[in-house]
């Protein structure tokens, strides 16, 4: 999509890892790709590790086997500055924002590009309150501190920050949890439009259905440790794992489809 | 990873027309260099009435680029000046079209008045002690409310949980309480001894020794040591308890929070600190007559005998009494500071910093005060 930046269409690879958590197998030989340019959603039941998958891509926890790459770099083999160069590239959102309570909202949009670039001021704070207003804030939050916001602009600022180096990948660990449904809905829509204007590649955990109907590229569903489906929806609908079927085709995502697909004609 | 070609922004002016050239990367790894060459433009484009700016040599272009862009592109169309900008490529369209929506609003300049904003600053402190003096006060109506309500309901009271804060305040503290009181019994023996054996008064070494641990220094060291220990770590409990809501949630279920959070702590600490200041005074009394014996050559008998025949009951008492109501300040400076937590990590540490400040403050104070007092009645 986006320029010359490898031939790598992978932008992450995770092949055969294994992760234990107090002695407990939670990630057992798991693969994944993410394909550039694309919305990941991943989902699984509560407690089946998809927070894990996400740190362990990170290098926040660490793996008892196996390799992920990301850009084609193997992260574990990669030196000090081959790292710094590719948590350059990603950004994070958290699931509670993560924002540091003791700096104002538009320090912390800053915090990154003044640790990694240098800019006057001027360009800093123009940068700042252009992301914030691409994320759907005013410029008036910029002096509030966090503890001032509401859930919905947390989480809001907390993507500005998340895109304040204009990362190729973005990590959104249940972006929409803690929003009301019209909350949610435009957050979904502010993601699709950012990945499209951005060229983003998204991964993002999530339970809401209505954002794995509306912006999700493909699917993929963890259970038992493994990555047991991948696709678009309609591979979900067709698959028979009980957990997938209970899921997709349950009360509550019979209902959700229908809508989507009222919307669709 | 390669970063591609370095920004370049090619200007050549033909009559009274501006043509710029972009190309290279327009990525936030290259904006400061970019930056400098927009600056550079926007001077060049002021002498002109049209600006020419080709894009279709822009290899990469983000957020930083765009902005840039629009940046230029505001700051030299106005005055009439007319501004083309060709060759952008097609899939970058989004981003321009958002740059060119934001920071169209200029947030309003803070007036900067020297005088003005010292005395608003004034203004704030002095409210802030103001408020502070009411909330303690406050808290000391609430808490004497809630004792009257124990006393006639004395089932209600929680004493699974004073036990419980009592073993952290008390049981837990006696070995350092033990241990600093000891050690400064010791050295108040050691530097007494040194400077009256130059009067040969060697022996007034055990009044003072006396007067000093039982009226003033015990309870004091161990009001200042219970203050640090535990009343920052009550602030700091009760804070994040309101951090997270906990306290609203006591609220809702029709439970007062000064029931079930802090007269159980405030029981605790004022049972406490008697307890301790008794541990503490006897521990140095104890590393005072060591001292004593060991570096002064005074048998323990003669230095016992000596404490008893100066040092009467009320030099105790009067040291003892004063422990419950430093306990009291402790406690309910400690609650007040955690319960003004606000939702910030900084907020809870100024608070419990505060707290250990305060109450340290306020021990001393009221030290000074039982001091008028009982000089007053003559004890």
């Amino acid at each position: 999509m986006l320029g010359p930046l490898g031939n790598v269409d992978n932008v992450i690879r995770v092949r055969d890892v294994v992760v234990m958590l107090n002695g407990q197998k939670v990630l057992d030989a798991l693969s994944l790709d993410v394909v550039r340019g694309e919305v990941l959603g991943f989902v699984g039941a509560s407690g089946t590790g998809k927070t894990v998958l996400m740190r362990t891509i990170l290098g926040l926890l660490p793996k008892q086997a196996g390799t992920v790459e990301v850009f084609g770099v193997d992260l574990d083999k990669a030196s000090e500055q081959e790292r710094r160069a590719i948590e350059r590239r990603w950004g994070v959102l958290f699931q509670h924002g993560a924002l540091f309570s003791s700096l104002t909202t538009i320090q912390n949009v800053q915090f990154p590009m003044r640790e990694y670039l240098h800019l006057s001021q001027r360009l800093m704070d123009e940068i700042a309150v252009a992301k914030l207003e691409m994320v759907g804030l005013s410029a008036d939050v910029c002096d509030k501190y966090p503890a001032e916001l509401s859930g919905g602009m947390i989480k809001r600022v907390a993507l500005a920050r998340a895109l304040a180096l204009d990362p190729e990948i973005v990590f959104l660990d249940e972006p929409t949890s803690g929003l009301d449904p019209i909350g949610a809905g435009e957050f979904d829509e502010l993601i699709r439009t950012l990945q499209q204007t951005l060229g983003l590649t998204v991964y993002m955990v999530t339970h809401d259905l209505d954002s794995l109907h509306t912006i999700c590229d493909r699917i993929a569903v963890l259970a038992d440790g493994k990555v047991i489906v991948a696709g678009p929806i309609s591979a979900m609908l067709a698959s028979e794992h009980p957990w997938v079927k209970a899921y997709f085709r349950g009360k509550r995502a019979r209902v959700v489809l229908s809508e989507a697909e009222q919307h669709v004609s | 990873m390669t970063v591609s070609g370095e920004p370049l922004l090619k200007s050549v002016v033909v009559d009274d027309r501006l043509e710029l050239a972009a190309a290279g990367a327009w990525i936030a790894e290259h904006a400061s260099d970019l930056e400098g060459l927009i600056d550079g433009a926007v001077q060049q484009g002021q002498a002109v009435r049209t600006v020419d700016i080709n894009m279709a040599g822009v290899e990469r272009l983000d957020t930083f680029g765009a902005w840039l862009l629009e940046r230029l592109i505001r700051s030299i169309g106005g005055e009439g000046r007319g501004i083309n900008v060709v060759g952008l490529p097609a899939h970058y369209r989004g981003l321009i079209e958002e740059a060119h929506h934001v920071n169209r609003t200029q947030p309003a300049p803070l007036s900067e008045n020297l005088l003005g904003s010292a005395v608003a600053a004034i203004n704030r402190t002095a409210n802030l002690l103001a408020r502070d003096i009411l909330l303690n006060i406050g808290m000391l109506g609430a808490v004497v409310a809630a004792v009257l309500r124990t006393i006639h309901r004395p089932r209600a009271f929680r004493l699974t949980s004073m036990v419980h804060h009592l073993e952290r305040v008390c049981w837990r503290a006696v070995p350092i309480i033990l241990l600093i009181t000891f050690l400064i019994g010791a050295i108040i023996a050691q530097q007494g001894i040194f400077h009256f054996r130059k009067f040969g008064a060697e022996v007034y070494v055990v009044d003072m020794l006396g007067i000093l641990v039982l009226r003033e220094i015990g309870v004091l060291i161990v009001a200042i040591m219970i203050a640090g220990r535990s009343g920052s770590s009550y602030t700091a409990e009760l804070g994040s308890m309101k951090m997270r809501e906990e306290v609203d949630a006591l609220h809702t279920m029709g439970l007062d929070p000064v029931d079930v959070l802090i007269l159980p702590r405030l029981a605790a600490l004022v049972l406490a600190l008697p307890m301790l200041t008794f541990l503490g005074s006897m521990a140095a009394l104890y590393g005072g007559g060591v001292v004593c014996w060991l570096y002064g050559g005074m048998n323990p008998d003669v230095f016992l005998s000596r404490l008893r025949e100066v040092i009467s009951l009320d030099h105790f008492e009067v040291g003892m009494s004063k422990a419950p109501f430093m306990a009291m300040v402790i406690g309910i400076i400690a609650s007040v500071e955690g319960l003004q937590v606000k939702g910030s990590a900084e907020s809870l540490g100024l608070q419990t910093t505060s707290s250990v400040v305060k109450s340290i403050f306020l021990v001393i104070v009221l030290d000074g005060m039982f001091a008028m007092f009982f000089a007053a009645i003559g004890k």
